[in-house]
C-alpha cells in the first residue's frame, strides 16, 4: 500500500500536474483572499473556506483523473493486481496519494490565517478550527468521488467529467431537496454533503457530521474496488 | 509445483478456456503453445490471479489461487505480454518500486538489485526513464520486474514478441539460464522458439488442451509411418523396384535427380519395421552404394498445423 502511495505522489511530481493543480488552486484561493478577506477587514476565515468548495469541485476530478485510469491503459494494473496486495490496499494507496498532494493545497492555505493574525485581527479559534476540519473532511470526501470516478473509465478525461458530474449533483442536492419537499427531501438530506459542511464551517462541531464524511469516503472506495473487482470478472 | 485442474474461464457464452489441466514440474521450462487467441493469456492470467476462473482451481506450491492468493503471488514473477511499465519512472526507481510492492525486504533486495539487472542486461540504462528505451530493453525491464523477489515460479507470455532476431536470441538464452533455478511457463505462438527453449510442450487450441507432450516425443507420437531420404547411386528404375522388395516399405518417390545414375528418393515405410538394413543389404547385393539416408522426423511445425487444423487428439 505505502509502495502505491509513494510510486504516485512521485508520479503527481514527475508531472507537471501536481505543481499546476497546487499553484492554481493557490492563486485562486489567493485572489479571493485578497479582494475578499483582506480589502472588506474580515479578520475570519470562513467565509473563504466556504467557497472553497466551489474551487475543489473542478481540481479534485483533474487531480484524480488520471489515478486508476493510467493503470488499466498502461497495462501496469496487472502488475499491481499480480503483485501479494489486496486490492483495497491499492485503492487506498492510491486515495491517499491524491490526498497528499491535496494536502499540500491544505497546508499552503494556513498562511492565510497567519497573515491576519500578524496584521492585528482577532478570530475566534474554534471557528477557525471548525472550518479548517470541514475543509478536510469534504477534501476527503470529494477525492473518493474522483477515485471512484477513475476506475469507472480508462479515459482521463471521462474520467475527470464523471467526476465533476457527481460533485455537481452534490451541489444541487440541497436546492432539490428543498425544491421537492417531504420525505424525499429526507432522503436526499442523507447525500447533503454541503448542509453539513456549512454546520461545520459555523462552528457547530458536530460529531455525526465528521462520521457522516468519512462514511462517505469509505463507502466510495469500497465502490471502487467493487468495480475493480468486477471487471476483473468479466474482462480476459 | 504448479497443478492445473479444469481451468474453465466463460465470458458470457463465449468460452475462452474449457477443461485445462495440466501440472509443471518444479525446474522445468514449460511451453505454452497456441495460436492466438487460443486461450494462452487467459490461462497465464488466471495462474497469476489477474483474473477469476470460473471453475476448477489453480495451485502453486499447494497453495491455491482462489484460497490463498497473497501465497501464490508472492511464489510467482508475471510477465504480461505487454510489459507494465511505468513510462515516467527511471528503470531503477521501476525496480525498487516493483520490490517493495512484493514486500521484499529491504537488504535482500540491495543485494539482489543489481544481479537482476547485470542478468537481463540493464545495468547501464538504470538511470533512464523507461519512456525513452528501446522496446527490446522495455522487454528486458519487464523481465527483471519478474525477477524481482526472486519468485520460484516465471511466467512469461509472449516474452519475445516484437523483437528483433538478435534480441530474441538473448532472450531465449536468458530464458534458458533462468530454467536452472526457476519453474518456467512460457507461452509463444511461434513453434521454434518452444522447441529451442522448453523440455515439455502444452498445446492449446481454441481453449482446449490438444496435446501434452516433449517435443521430441510429440514428433514420434504424431508419425504414422517412418519417413526416410536416400541417395543411392544407380538407375533410379532399378533402384525402385529393388526397394519394392523390402519389407515394411510402403511407398517410394524419386525426389530428384542429382547427377546421371544418382538419385534421391522419399521412403515411407511401416513404423513398427526398422527398414534400414535390409535396404541397406538389398543395394548392397546389386551393387548400388547407398550415399546418404536420412530420417525424417515430423518438425513440430508440421505437428502444429496438424493438431491445429485437424485437432487431433494425441493424449
Amino acid at each position: 500500500m505505502w509502495a502505491i502511495w509513494k510510486r504516485e505522489v512521485q508520479a503527481y511530481f514527475y508531472q507537471p500536474i501536481a505543481y499546476v493543480l497546487i499553484s492554481l488552486s493557490f492563486l485562486v484561493l489567493s485572489i479571493y483572499y485578497t479582494f475578499g478577506t483582506i480589502a472588506g477587514r474580515y479578520a475570519e476565515m470562513n467565509t473563504l473556506l466556504s467557497n472553497i468548495i466551489f474551487i475543489l469541485t473542478f481540481i479534485i476530478p483533474i487531480l484524480t483523473m488520471r489515478i486508476l485510469t493510467e493503470d488499466r491503459k498502461s497495462g501496469t494494473e496487472v502488475m499491481l493486481v499480480t503483485s501479494p496486495v489486496e486490492v483495497y490496499e491499492i485503492v487506498i494507496g492510491k486515495y491517499l496519494a491524491s490526498l497528499t498532494v491535496f494536502l499540500v493545497i491544505y497546508v499552503l492555505t494556513f498562511t492565510y490565517p497567519i497573515i491576519i493574525a500578524a496584521l492585528g485581527g482577532k478570530m475566534e479559534i474554534p471557528m477557525l478550527l471548525g472550518g479548517y476540519l470541514a475543509f478536510l473532511l469534504i477534501g476527503m470526501s470529494f477525492i473518493a468521488v474522483g477515485v471512484f470516478a477513475s476506475s469507472l473509465t480508462e479515459n482521463q478525461i471521462v474520467a475527470a467529467i464523471i467526476g465533476f458530474v457527481i460533485l455537481l449533483v452534490i451541489h444541487l442536492v440541497d436546492p432539490i431537496a428543498n425544491y421537492v419537499g417531504g420525505v424525499l427531501a429526507k432522503i436526499l438530506g442523507i447525500f447533503s454533503l454541503l448542509s453539513r459542511y456549512e454546520d461545520l464551517n459555523s462552528g457547530i462541531l458536530d460529531i455525526t457530521s465528521i462520521i457522516y464524511y468519512l462514511s462517505f469516503t469509505a463507502v466510495f472506495l469500497f465502490l471502487t474496488t467493487r468495480v475493480i473487482d468486477k471487471r476483473r470478472w468479466s474482462q480476459g | 509445483m504448479i497443478e492445473i485442474q479444469n481451468l474453465t474461464k466463460h465470458y458470457g457464452e463465449i468460452k475462452a478456456i474449457e477443461d485445462v489441466t495440466f501440472t509443471v514440474e518444479k525446474g522445468e521450462i514449460l511451453g505454452f503453445l497456441g495460436p492466438n487467441g487460443a486461450g494462452k493469456t487467459t490461462t497465464m492470467n488466471i495462474i497469476t490471479g489477474y483474473i477469476p476462473s470460473t471453475s476448477g482451481t489453480v495451485k502453486v506450491s499447494g497453495y491455491d489461487i482462489m484460497d490463498q492468493p497473497r501465497e501464490v503471488k508472492k511464489r510467482i514473477g508475471y510477465m504480461p505480454e505487454h510489459p507494465p511499465l511505468y513510462l515516467d519512472m527511471t528503470v531503477k526507481d521501476y525496480l525498487d518500486f516493483s520490490a517493495s510492492l512484493k514486500e521484499v525486504d529491504k537488504k535482500t533486495w540491495k543485494s539482489q538489485k543489481n544481479d537482476i539487472m547485470e542478468l537481463v542486461k540493464i545495468t547501464h540504462v538504470q538511470h533512464r526513464l523507461i519512456r525513452n528505451l528501446s522496446k527490446g530493453y522495455r522487454q528486458r525491464v519487464g523481465l527483471a520486474q519478474a525477477l524481482v523477489g526472486a519468485p520460484e515460479v516465471l511466467i512469461l507470455d509472449e516474452p519475445t514478441v516484437g523483437l528483433d532476431p538478435k534480441q530474441i536470441i538473448e532472450i531465449r538464452k536468458l530464458i534458458k539460464a533462468l530454467g536452472k533455478s526457476h519453474t518456467i511457463i512460457l507461452s509463444s505462438h511461434i513453434l521454434p522458439e518452444v522447441s529451442a527453449v522448453c523440455e515439455r510442450v502444452v498445446i492449446i487450441n481454441k481453449g482446449k488442451i490438444v496435446a501434452v507432450d516433449t517435443p521430441e516425443q510429440l514428433s514420434k507420437n504424431l508419425v504414422d509411418y517412418s519417413k526416410f531420404t536416400i541417395t543411392i547411386a544407380g538407375p533410379d528404375k532399378k533402384v525402385k523396384e529393388l526397394l519394392q522388395q523390402v519389407y515394411g516399405i510402403i511407398e517410394i518417390e524419386v525426389q530428384n535427380k542429382i547427377r546421371e545414375n544418382e538419385f534421391s528418393y522419399i521412403v515411407e515405410a511401416d513404423k513398427e519395421v526398422d527398414v534400414r538394413k535390409p535396404i541397406f543389404h538389398k543395394l548392397a547385393e546389386h551393387g548400388y552404394p547407398i550415399l546418404e539416408l536420412k530420417s525424417l522426423s515430423m518438425s513440430l511445425e508440421e505437428i502444429f498445423l496438424q493438431l491445429t487444423t485437424e485437432e487431433k487428439e494425441v493424449n
